[in-house]
């Protein structure tokens, strides 16, 4: 949550985008991210992002499913509510598994979903930043992330010597903040 | 691109010993078991059963991975695709033994008080459950059933290969023959499911308990014998990969194949579960007399090890992504799973006919070793046959860039 400064690069070819990752990368340069209109293979690779741990976040979400349905069902089957089914036992587990199954399927697949959200920071009634409007269009948009000593000139050079067709410095928010695009006045005034 | 398979010597000189122990372990056991009691008699060939319908059944599974990828248009398998070839191409020579194994046991087998302990609906007598399946259980069928499945298997299994190797003296891009193996494989699958997935299981697994039956046995069979059949691929790959043959198999083919292993675990375990929860559901006494035996009674420590092998190892040993990337992880587990469906076999065949009389001692253990070595011997000879890598093939190219 925090107002910084970001040098904006504009591509228009994966082929240029490609090697000015790499430049960024062995140049020292910090990269915040790069904004392209769809799924770019081996991009992640490039970069060099970390692999994520989202399907451990999701193995556990399984098994609190898991222990929920298992417990749960347990406390009201032989402590709270006994009913007697055709003589079967009251810990009678084969008959929970197809609830118990669902519920560590539900738990994971929410759980998953609303994790994945939070770590890209996407959600219904959230903003985030657009440093480009045609990156979601047909132009690849890779940030870099300035300080107080970076030099804005060399900052725009190096990025124009990558091959950027346009580049801008731009303070923005890096995070996300509460808020809708189309009630933007709205916010504004209310915050005013 | 040219690579040659030459049989180490170490491989032959392991799968001959294996064999040469295999046939120590027969004439043993016809020199001790079959001057034994009834029992004993009823053991030697129970054990061949088990081992020959389990080996007939994994190796039978790689024509069905070539159908299903060929009908798929799936070029992953083609990387490595004369390893089931191989396999696929030897499925009838165990498929003859398994035919002489319930041959001899429907014909010669009997015990003292002239009932087929094996095989009870070969002795109906005045037993109103076996006289009214009659019309199914019976020689006539059973042999028709069985060697026109044999003789099927037998058939496409060489037939794919030879296919697959016509392709590499064939025209460059030339599409001939990867349209008739695809209309070869819609029809084996026709064949698969009414042997595999039907028929097969009926009457080779089934039939010990000739009492009791289950609409779902022949797909628990086919996902039991799947799951094995594909870690027995694994293991070819990983150890021809490491001979330093298949130079185009990557992690993502290996990962590919790890994904099927675990995957199909969790389905083995889904129609093992189905198939005892309804019956425990229902509670029916001709249904609940076969979990009886198993869990309850003399073969309750097989019955769970089978659920801890089968379903808790795999799921959570092979659930992460790097352990299905890891040569070590996969070989350790398709070992498990092999040996793991072999106890599921067993726990099949092994109450009808034996009862609380089992053992897993020399003879069992001697039978498999020996059945191992026979699976070893043929498929590294047909594998030296040929290149290992199927030049030629339209999907090469795609094979090579695959990821998983």
């Amino acid at each position: 949550m925090a107002i910084k400064k970001f040098a904006v690069a504009a591509y228009d070819d994966e082929d240029v985008l490609f090697p000015a990752v790499s430049k960024v990368r062995r140049s020292g340069y910090k990269m915040h991210d790069v904004y392209t209109p769809f799924p770019v293979h081996g991009l992640d690779v490039a970069m060099g992002l970390k692999e994520t741990d989202l399907h451990i976040a999701g193995f556990i979400y399984g098994l609190c499913g898991t222990s929920t349905a298992v417990g749960f069902i347990s406390w009201i089957y032989t402590i709270d509510w006994k009913i007697n089914y055709g003589g079967k036992p009251h810990f009678s587990l084969p008959a929970w598994i197809p609830i118990t199954f669902e519920l560590t399927v539900l738990f994971a697949a929410v759980g998953m979903v609303l994790t994945f959200c939070y770590l890209n920071q996407i959600m219904p009634g959230v903003k985030k930043h657009v440093f480009h409007p045609r990156q979601s269009d047909d132009l690849f948009i890779l940030t870099l992330e300035l300080n107080n000593h970076t030099s804005e000139a060399d900052a725009i050079a190096f990025l124009k010597s990558t091959g950027a067709k346009e580049t801008s410095i731009q303070m923005a928010e890096e995070s996300w903040w509460y808020g809708r695009w189309d009630k933007k006045e709205e916010y504004e005034a209310l915050n005013a | 691109m040219n690579d040659r398979f030459e049989i180490p010597a170490r491989l032959r000189n392991t799968s001959l010993a294996l064999i040469g122990v295999g046939v120590l372990t027969l004439v043993m056991g016809a020199v001790m078991l079959l001057s034994g009691n009834d029992m004993d008699k009823t053991r030697f060939w129970a054990v061949l059963l088990h081992d020959s319908v389990f080996f007939t059944f994994i190796t039978g599974v790689s024509i069905f991975v070539q159908a299903a990828v060929s009908l798929a248009q799936g070029a992953w398998l083609t990387a490595y695709r004369r390893v089931p070839e191989a396999i696929g191409a030897n499925a009838w020579i165990f498929g003859t033994i398994a035919l002489i194994v319930t041959l001899c046991i429907i014909f010669g087998f009997k015990d003292s008080h002239g009932v087929n302990t094996i095989y009870p609906w070969v002795t109906p007598g005045t037993d109103k459950i076996l006289l009214g399946k009659k019309a199914f259980l019976n020689p006539t069928m059973f042999i028709g059933f069985s060697v026109a499945t044999v003789a099927l298997w037998g058939f496409f299994g060489n037939k794919f290969r030879s296919y697959s190797i016509a392709q590499e003296s064939a025209p460059k891009n030339d599409t001939k023959i990867y349209w008739k193996v695809f209309r070869l494989s819609g029809l084996f699958l026709i064949v698969y499911g009414l042997s595999q997935m039907s028929t097969i299981p009926w009457l080779w697994v089934m039939s010990v308990q000739a009492h009791w039956y289950s609409t779902l046995f022949s797909w628990y069979n086919f996902a039991s014998a799947f799951v094995s059949g594909m870690s027995l691929i694994m293991l070819w790959v990983v150890y021809l990969k490491n001979q330093g043959n298949l130079q185009l198999v990557t992690k993502e083919h290996m990962h590919d194949l790890g994904k099927f292993m675990f995957a199909f675990s969790i389905f083995w375990t889904y129609l093992w579960f189905a198939q005892y929860m309804l019956i425990w559901y229902a509670n029916i006494p001709d249904e609940t007399v076969y979990f009886k035996l198993r869990q309850h009674g003399p073969y309750s420590v097989i019955f769970y090890a089978n659920f801890i092998i089968n379903f808790c190892m795999p799921i959570l040993i092979l659930m992460a992504r790097p352990s299905k990337r890891n040569y070590f992880t996969v070989t350790f587990m398709a070992m498990v799973i092999i040996f793991g469906h072999w106890l599921d076999f067993f726990q099949m065949i092994m109450p009808g006919p034996l009862g609380e009389h089992w053992h897993i001692n020399w003879y069992e253990i001697g039978t498999f070793m020996g059945f191992v070595g026979i699976l070893i011997f043929l498929v590294s000879r047909t594998l030296s046959k040929s290149s290992l890598i199927q030049n030629n093939s339209i999907l090469l190219k795609e094979t090579a860039v695959h990821i998983a």
